[in-house]
């Protein structure tokens, strides 16, 4: 977090940033602010294009893709005929949405490259072949749970919330206590690699 | 301008709400592994304190667009059994991975290496989904479908009602949270 430069004897070198465009570099925001913006950013897309927010159903349409890279006809498979793999506003979505976390990245100068995460570190060790490896099972594990349920953290959780589904409401209610029980038994039972 | 829009310009737009979507993601602190982990720790709340927000406006917002004809909704079907162990399934990755779909994405463009290894996974678990699709349609999906209900339907109480009581237990359970922060604080 080196955003502001100082000199070696501690005294700062520029006065801080002007206050009027702090927020715009700041890496951090208030997050009920940010709350409030993702609320209003899903009247938005409802009403503009008729459409709710989601992630998940374009990844699976992605993995597609990669299954037609390889020969396979998706046309002939009966969940690849539903969510058809190609550049729609959900997979144009996902592109925007990677855009703008660089971009807010690289403006608030928080872009850095991590491969093994500090609270993972103090647990687990500082070992990235590990930390890959769980990662790649975890991600695979959550487009599995997602697809099966429909929806994930944004489709379910934010959008299908918001409209008071009994689906979403189950999802995001089971998720949560799935997620408080996995953090249970990594963190408290698997007893921890480093000392700090 | 008719709403809503379709066609290219909404492929242009898809850009842009996503731009906004990942800007919130990161300036929100959900791109990183650490504080995603922690909410389920409970030693960072920032995702509640998020989601919860996002939820209790974004719904008000939502219900007085639909009130007046300006929005529809789209209610996915629940499927109890699908529904359930996916998200039960989604539990445990989410933990393991240190992410959801949306933030790991957003993490993996902010230049971290294990959320764009996870998306990676996301991919295969995509791949291994599309493969057994048929199978888990017959047999999962259609295990307690009850269609595409919402909680006002179900309670036969009105959507005014649902949304004033999420404003009150969000406010609730804000407040809890800002008294357990400021607890710890202390005792730090």
């Amino acid at each position: 977090m080196n955003t502001n430069s100082s000199t070696s004897t501690g005294v700062p070198t520029a006065v801080a940033p002007a206050p009027a465009h702090g927020w715009l570099v700041s890496p951090r925001w208030n997050p009920y602010i940010v709350g409030v913006l993702l609320g209003v950013l899903s009247w938005t897309v409802f009403a503009v294009v008729d459409k709710p927010l989601g992630v998940s159903t374009s990844v699976s349409a992605a993995s597609g893709a990669v299954c037609e890279l390889f020969g396979y006809d998706t046309a002939a498979n009966s969940y690849w005929k539903k969510v058809v793999p190609r550049w729609d506003y959900g997979m144009l979505f996902l592109v925007g949405t990677m855009l703008g976390a660089a971009a807010s990245a690289l403006l608030s100068r928080s872009w850095r490259v991590e491969v093994v995460p500090s609270v993972w570190k103090q647990h687990f060790g500082a070992s990235g072949a590990a930390r890959l490896l769980v990662a790649f099972i975890g991600g695979a594990l959550i487009m599995y749970g997602a697809r099966m349920a429909d929806g994930c953290t944004s489709g379910h959780g934010i959008s299908g919330s918001l409209q008071l589904a009994v689906s979403s409401w189950t999802f995001f209610l089971t998720m949560f206590a799935s997620g408080l029980l996995t953090a249970f038994v990594m963190f408290k039972l698997i007893p921890s690699r480093s000392q700090s | 301008m008719t709403l809503p829009i379709t066609g290219t310009p909404a492929l242009w737009l898809a850009i842009v709400f996503g731009f906004i979507f990942g800007l919130l993601l990161h300036r929100g602190g959900v791109t990183s592994y650490d504080v995603i982990v922690n909410q389920f720790r409970l030693r960072d709340f920032t995702v509640l304190k998020i989601m919860f927000t996002a939820i209790v406006i974004g719904g008000i917002g939502v219900a007085v667009l639909h009130g007046f004809n300006h929005a529809n909704y789209h209610i996915k079907p629940a499927n109890m059994l699908g529904v359930t162990l996916g998200a039960a399934i989604f539990g445990v990755g989410m933990v393991v991975y240190g992410y959801c779909p949306g933030t790991g994405l957003a993490a993996a463009a902010t230049g971290s290496i294990h959320a764009l290894v996870g998306a990676l996974g996301m991919l295969a678990g995509g791949l291994v989904y599309g493969l057994s699709f048929s199978w888990v349609n017959q047999h999962i999906l259609s295990v307690g479908a009850l269609g595409k209900i919402r909680l006002p339907e179900v309670t036969h109480l009105p959507d005014a009602v649902w949304l004033a009581a999420l404003l009150v237990i969000a406010l609730v359970v804000f407040a809890i949270v800002t008294r357990i922060e400021r607890t710890r604080q202390h005792a730090a």
